[in-house]
């Protein structure tokens, strides 16, 4: 396996979906003669032309629009939004437009659209460009999301999303662009709904989403090496559809879970997740569901401040720890 | 003719036409012109009426008085081409060809209706002849219609788009954004302002500071013109002409066309915002009766066959109020269908919260409990009704000792997950 990284990654999976069917294409800000704002798009206008590699004005809801009516009329658009904070503008499109179509006319037509778009803090941002929100759509029925954390993940799961004939909310992180790992060359797309188990152990779930899946994977060897205590560390990689199985399966193996997410508190990922293993493995609970989240606040610029508003590794140590507390 | 928009018999000879300037066509073209500008007037009275049965529910927008606008318009049309429309667009669906018996069924949110019951009247959807579509969001289906050019042009088809949008629609983010696109990448679109007046109840001096419609895209590229919405010969020479320059030379256009609705905004609107003058006014010029005038006087067609062309739409409507009557209401057990396209994709996993249960979302027995769903969708219960609660308390082992020993974490757990 070659060892690529997450940008790259996903620059091969646009790649190798556009040599293998015409209908894909791509339009974003800056997509083209710029590259991408994070490069993921680099050396596809040269290779593909302007009519495959569009670069558009700044205008997300209208983009995201034309991407919708582009997928009716047959095409299979991926559009980049340059940051997951400008997705808000095109919010009315992405669920009054992407999500409904579909159901609303019956079936008469379908949306194979891909939307992609880096989230989460780090780079000193502020709040306009840092904020995490999968949760946002992970809430509308008629959209799949896709949060992949690793360059393998990245590359699959992309493959996927532009052969799927629903539209797609494909998350990237900015902080995982430069991560560099193992990629299959095989270039066979992943299947969305499949969790991946990142560790095994008895003790207690960690679920990790987006990025917090690495920051999981970390805070569990620092459990076993520090603290005795042997984590599962569950990446679900999508959200939805969700791989509930694989979760519940852990959790009534650990009895204990801990759910890690950049995203705020209230309404948010770790909050849903709590609520359907409560619902559906409340009796092999020892422990509440700890939520490990990002603060409940715009995200700040003062690096200091940044830093203490998103999940590190010791905050989830402290979590899965609490666990165990008091029982 | 009991119906207040009646056409035809009692109209004043002083009836307000501007002097023709387009020739009549064949005596085919305005045959058809006049049935599909009938057809439509029918329906929205029928279902007015419908309306006010209560057969009807949401919201009811009519567009009595815009006819010649639809038709004309949408006459302009090749087979290929696509036509999106606003909420206000049962004229719109009819004029394409669509079975006023499978709109009216929508209306009635029955399952043989257009949208098979799940869009309602601003989402009337037919493929199949290239209508794409009823939106509910004003100005939500101008990308919409550029991103379908944008398909049509990519596969280098001769296909255009007549995108279709209310001059409220006009003051959207979305107006702006879409004729700058449109423009920049040569799509071959044609957007068609219907300006009734109003947007909603706010009149158009008052709510657009350029009143002249056909001048807000020219600032992005797209030329703009004006044609006479209650003219149904002006309306489809000025769109055809339209649809040729996005066709052939793909250069996007705008048409205005000037028309009025007669109706409120839909059936709950007072109508406050206007005087009943200038409602009678603007019926001086029914697109209708000066057709019908001119093909009469003409001596293309007589009264006797307008009449006939009249009761056979009136027919047909009675035909279409009795086919959404009988119609069935979707089927209870297809609430989940068509959310997802689910070919290809992972079977295990889960994509909708109770699509297959009325349990604790997806419960451990889930597989058996697909009769439960059934039984009490049709004792018109929500799956969280009592029984259901009963039922999921039944299934949990009690708590016994173990109540309230989780508690301590319930405090510590906010900071855990915040900044500290």
């Amino acid at each position: 396996m070659a060892e690529v990284r997450y940008r790259e990654a996903l620059n091969q999976a646009l790649r190798e979906e556009m040599q293998a069917d015409e209908s894909v294409f791509i339009m974003g800000e800056d997509v083209g003669v710029f590259q991408g704002a994070f490069k993921v798009t680099a050396g596809l206008l040269e290779e593909f032309g302007e009519k495959r590699v569009r670069d558009t004005p700044i205008s997300e809801n209208t983009i995201v629009g034309m991407g919708v009516g582009a997928a009716m009329g047959g095409l299979r658009p991926v559009v980049e939004i340059m940051t997951i904070n400008f997705s808000l503008l095109a919010m009315d499109q992405i669920v009054n437009s992407a999500a409904s179509i579909r159901y609303m006319f019956n079936a008469q037509v379908k949306v194979p659209l891909v939307i992609r778009m880096p989230q989460g803090g780090g780079h000193q941002l502020g709040p306009t460009h840092s904020h995490s929100l999968e949760a946002w759509f992970l809430h509308v029925p008629g959209l799949l999301v896709a949060v992949p954390s690793t360059p393998a993940d990245a590359k699959g799961l992309l493959k996927a999303a532009i052969r799927d004939d629903n539209p797609v909310i494909f998350i990237e992180h900015e902080a995982l662009y430069g991560k560099k790992g193992e990629v299959p060359e095989n270039g066979e797309p992943l299947r969305f709904g499949e969790a991946a188990v990142r560790r095994e152990g008895d003790d207690v779930t960690i679920v990790g989403v987006s990025r917090m899946a690495a920051t999981a994977l970390q805070a569990a060897e620092t459990l076993a090496t520090e603290h005795e205590v042997e984590a599962d560390v569950i990446d679900p990689r999508t959200l939805r559809p969700l791989d509930l199985d694989t979760i519940l399966e852990s959790v009534r193996k650990t009895n204990r879970a801990v759910i890690v997410e950049e995203g705020w508190p209230h309404g948010g990922v770790g909050a849903n997740f709590a609520a359907l293993i409560q619902e559906q493995a409340f009796d092999y609970l020892d422990a509440p569901v700890a939520r490990v989240t990002g603060a409940d606040i715009p995200m700040p610029y003062s690096k200091p401040l940044e830093q203490a508003a998103f999940p590190h590794e010791e905050h989830v140590v402290q979590a899965a720890l609490a666990t165990f507390r008091d029982l | 003719m009991a119906t207040e928009e009646a056409t035809g018999a009692g109209m004043p000879d002083e009836a307000g036409v501007e002097q023709p300037i387009h020739d009549l066509p064949g005596e085919e073209t305005c045959r058809l012109i006049l049935q599909k500008m009938l057809l439509i007037r029918r329906f929205e009275e029928r279902a007015g009426e419908m309306y006010a049965k209560a057969r009807i529910g949401g919201f009811l927008h009519l567009c009595i008085g815009e006819e010649a606008t639809i038709v004309g318009a949408t006459q302009a049309l090749a087979d290929g081409d696509y036509l999106m429309s606003t909420y206000r667009e049962h004229g719109q669906a009819l004029a394409r060809g669509t079975e006023p018996e499978r709109v009216m069924a929508e209306l009635f949110g029955k399952v043989d209706g257009c949208s098979g019951g799940r869009g309602g009247s601003m989402h009337l959807f037919d493929f199949e002849r290239r209508f794409l579509g009823g939106y509910g969001i004003v100005g939500g289906s101008l990308p919409l219609s550029a991103g379908v050019a944008l398909a049509a042009d990519y596969g280098e088809t001769e296909d255009a788009v007549l995108s279709m949008m209310g001059d409220g629609a006009t003051n959207q983010g979305t107006f702006s954004e879409t004729m700058n696109l449109a423009a920049l990448w040569s799509l071959p679109v044609v957007f068609l302002v219907i300006n009734n007046q109003f947007g909603m109840g706010t009149s158009l001096e008052r709510h657009s500071a350029v009143t002249d419609l056909s001048q807000k895209s020219e600032g992005f590229g797209v030329p703009g013109s004006r044609c006479d919405g209650m003219d149904v010969l002006d309306t489809h020479a000025v769109v055809s002409n339209a649809l040729r320059c996005a066709r052939e030379e793909r250069r996007p256009q705008l048409v205005e066309a000037v028309t009025y609705r007669y109706r409120g905004h839909s059936m709950a609107d007072p109508e406050e915002y206007r005087s009943k003058e200038e409602v009678e006014e603007w019926r001086r010029r029914d697109p209708i009766n000066n057709f019908r005038k001119r093909v009469t006087e003409d001596g293309m067609l007589s009264d006797d066959d307008v009449e006939k062309l009249d009761s056979e739409a009136q027919k047909r409507i009675e035909e279409a109020v009795e086919f959404a009557e009988n119609s069935p209401f979707p089927d209870l057990a297809a609430l989940y269908d068509d959310v997802y396209v689910m070919e290809g994709s992972s079977p295990h996993a889960w994509w909708l919260v109770d699509q297959r249960s009325p349990e604790t979302h997806r419960g451990e027995a889930e597989r058996d409990a697909g009769d439960v769903a059934q039984e009490l969708a049709e004792a018109g219960a929500a799956y969280a009704g009592e029984d259901v609660t009963s039922e999921r308390r039944s299934r949990r082992t009690p708590r016994g000792d173990d109540q309230g020993e989780g508690e301590p974490a319930e405090e510590s757990r906010d900071e855990e997950g915040g900044a500290d």
